[in-house]
């Protein structure tokens, strides 16, 4: 009952702040020089009544005050217009959320099972030969740009021919059974999540490596020790539960990360992913699909961020709000 | 503590020195650039598009060392295959001199000087990392390409830290309503995914600026994204600085708001604010590399190690001409840098960090 009323205050608090958003980015838009339907008005193939339905649904006659109220309206209702070459938002949309998710969840597993145990082994060989190499490669893989690191491997997969280079699926996928299907999605997976865990694992395994370490200090992991507990059983039992909770905290920004990284990546690898849909929206300034691109981005940081907040309230139930 | 107490402890640490070197001779390398540089920076030959690095040799074939020289370049049109082709002219040998006079120009934009680490004979295209599609000389380039993606980061801080700090300060303090509604806008800037923010924002400018204005707005777009988390944690800290009894004496006396926060309470969130400042450099270093590799950022002709990168783009430039890769090795070595040198000046400043 407890964590139920926490999940709803999480919720209804999200609810301002998706709110600003939506005015933030919305007159940022709008106030621009660049006039929302110039590309549907220069696209031949869509009538003069397309035209006029998109002006009227998004009220461009009217003050942007109005504009914002039926922009919003229509956006509640699941209506977010239609692209420049007249498909709908929507339909263009989903594919790439679920893209976007594909990727980052694949990358948000990888990077926590190898940072949980390279963290946790660099604190316990604290200062060994393995710690300092540790350091030094979380250092690097902090420090190399995404867009930058994804052409090295695409060098490296046109070179061995190992990997495919860019895309999401083989050209022959729709004739592939169910299982080479899973397995061609996973071998186009490969290097794009290679890159995004390399750059979200540094960071992970240093938090861990840093809280892990610690708590090791702590007084009552010494009193366990003391007590004559096997190592394996503190540190498994006693550290890393406590070491874990404030990392979990993280998960929701790892998120907001990975969706900000996976748009430079995404757009190296012609990976048909939300980040690389919003930047060909940006670039022929398609102002339906930017709007919506940036709300649905917003919105899945938001879930992300309460995710993982409910999972901390599940493990740490001293959380409150 | 005293900088040259903070430099002591640096130098005790061989990793972090290193870092310190290696961007203390990155600034000076940028700081004066026209000297390292072999060309100027608006140099572009368009007949000598795409060059290969020129070779440079001491040893001759009659195996006696000489002073540095080099040979150009011939373009040859591959009928077959349908591509250019460079051939090296044995012909004719190039001497290369050192601290040397080349082109004028003004160090620091003051003084008028044209000397020049490396000067290549006369009608000797001597390109050292090769040159680009324009026929730039990316060697060069990468010093006027440095002075804008080094000090980029540094000049959006110098925005955004003054505004978020005294929004998490005038937020802190007040608390109430006001607290509450500036802390929402914080969080709803901060929910925005970042990036995508970034190339929004990026690629609502008119595009009809010249480089200095498109800079200037670069740099103010890369400080709007920062200033909400930094003044989260500011707003924290102040929340917890206000409860100090000697925030209740100087309000006792009777000192204006403006005067509490700004004199009172801001000064002492001090060192985090340092810590803060080198630790996030390096992500604007970052996000400006990443506009410009997707052609949002610093627009050509001016140079920036991400828009240098943007020829990266074409699969078979990163195949048949790997040297276009340089800029990207140098913003991970200076992004490197930063970070260890970030991670030690925490730890000085922070005691209770792990030693």
């Amino acid at each position: 009952m407890n964590t139920l009323l926490y999940i709803i205050k999480r919720i209804i608090n999200s609810i301002p702040i998706l709110f600003i958003v939506s005015l933030i980015s919305f007159f940022l838009i709008r106030l621009s020089p660049v006039d929302p339907l110039a590309q549907m008005k220069l696209n031949p193939s869509i009538s003069q009544e397309t035209i006029d339905k998109e002006t009227k649904r998004l009220a461009l006659d009217k003050p942007v005050y109005i504009q914002y109220f039926f922009w919003a309206k229509n956006f509640i209702r699941g209506n977010m217009g239609y692209c420049t070459d007249n498909t709908k938002v929507s339909s263009k949309l989903k594919p790439r959320i679920i893209n976007t998710l594909l990727l980052s969840i694949s990358v948000i597993v990888v990077s926590w099972a190898i940072s949980l145990v390279a963290g946790v082994l660099g604190a316990v060989c604290y200062n060994s030969l393995y710690d300092k190499i540790l350091t030094i490669a979380t250092s690097c893989g902090m420090a190399i740009p995404s867009f930058f690191f994804a052409i090295l491997l695409l060098l490296f997969a046109q070179k061995t021919g190992w990997f495919p280079i860019g895309g999401l699926t083989s050209v022959n996928f729709s004739s592939m059974s169910l299982i080479s299907k899973i397995a061609d999605i996973l071998w186009h997976l490969a290097l794009p999540v290679c890159v995004l865990t390399t750059i979200s694992l540094s960071s992970i395994t240093r938090q861990i490596r840093a809280n892990m370490l610690d708590v090791l200090n702590s007084e009552y992991v010494k009193f366990a020790q003391a007590k004559g507990l096997s190592k394996t059983r503190v540190i498994m039992k006693h550290a890393l539960r406590n070491a874990v909770n404030p990392i979990i905290t993280m998960l929701g920004f790892e998120f907001a990360g990975l969706l900000s990284g996976a748009a430079l990546t995404e757009y190296v690898f012609q990976y048909p992913g939300l980040g690389k849909l919003l930047l060909e929206a940006v670039m022929i300034s398609d102002i339906n699909l930017i709007m919506a691109g940036l709300m649905i981005g917003t919105i899945m940081l938001i879930v992300g961020n309460l995710l993982a907040d409910i999972l901390l309230k599940f493990t740490d139930p001293r959380i409150g709000i | 503590m005293k900088i040259g107490e903070v430099y002591k402890k640096i130098k005790k640490d061989k990793v972090a020195f290193c870092a310190f070197i290696v961007l203390f001779l990155m600034y000076f390398a940028i700081t004066f650039a026209d000297f390292f540089a072999v060309y100027p920076n608006n140099f572009s030959d368009r007949n000598r598009a795409y060059m290969p690095p020129s070779n440079i040799y001491v040893i001759d074939k009659d195996n006696k060392i000489q002073k540095p020289y080099t040979y150009n370049y011939n373009k040859v049109f591959d009928k077959k295959n349908l591509t250019i082709r460079y051939n090296q002219d044995r012909n004719k040998k190039y001497k290369i001199k050192f601290f040397a006079k080349g082109y004028e120009y003004k160090i620091l934009g003051l003084f008028k000087s044209n000397l020049h680490l490396i000067v290549p004979e006369d009608n000797c295209a001597l390109f050292l990392l090769g040159t680009d599609i324009n026929g730039c000389d990316i060697y060069s380039r990468l010093f006027f390409g440095g002075q804008i993606s080094l000090t980029i980061g540094f000049l959006a801080l110098l925005i955004s830290f003054p505004i978020g700090a005294l929004y998490g300060g005038i937020s802190g303090y007040m608390g109430g309503v006001t607290d509450k509604i500036m802390m929402r806008i914080a969080e709803a800037i901060m929910s925005i995914p970042t990036f995508y923010l970034l190339i929004i924002l990026a690629s609502i400018l008119p595009s009809n600026m010249t480089s200095k204005q498109s800079f200037a707005l670069i740099t103010a777009i890369l400080a709007f994204i920062g200033w909400a988390g930094f003044s989260r944690v500011i707003r924290g800290m102040v929340l917890s600085i206000k409860t100090h009894d000697y925030i209740k004496a100087i309000e006792t006396i009777g000192a204006s708001r403006k005067r509490i926060i700004l004199k009172h309470i801001l000064p002492q969130t001090s060192s985090y604010v340092i810590i803060a400042l080198t630790l996030s450099v390096p992500s604007y270093i970052l996000a400006e590399s990443g506009l410009s590799f997707l052609g949002l950022g610093i627009q050509l002709p001016e140079a920036s190690w991400g828009n240098m990168l943007r020829e990266a783009q074409e699969f078979a430039n990163i195949i048949y001409r790997p040297w276009l890769l340089t800029p990207g090795f140098l913003i991970f070595i200076a992004v490197l840098s930063f970070n260890v040198l970030g991670d030690k000046i925490r730890d000085i400043f922070d005691p209770k960090a792990l030693k």
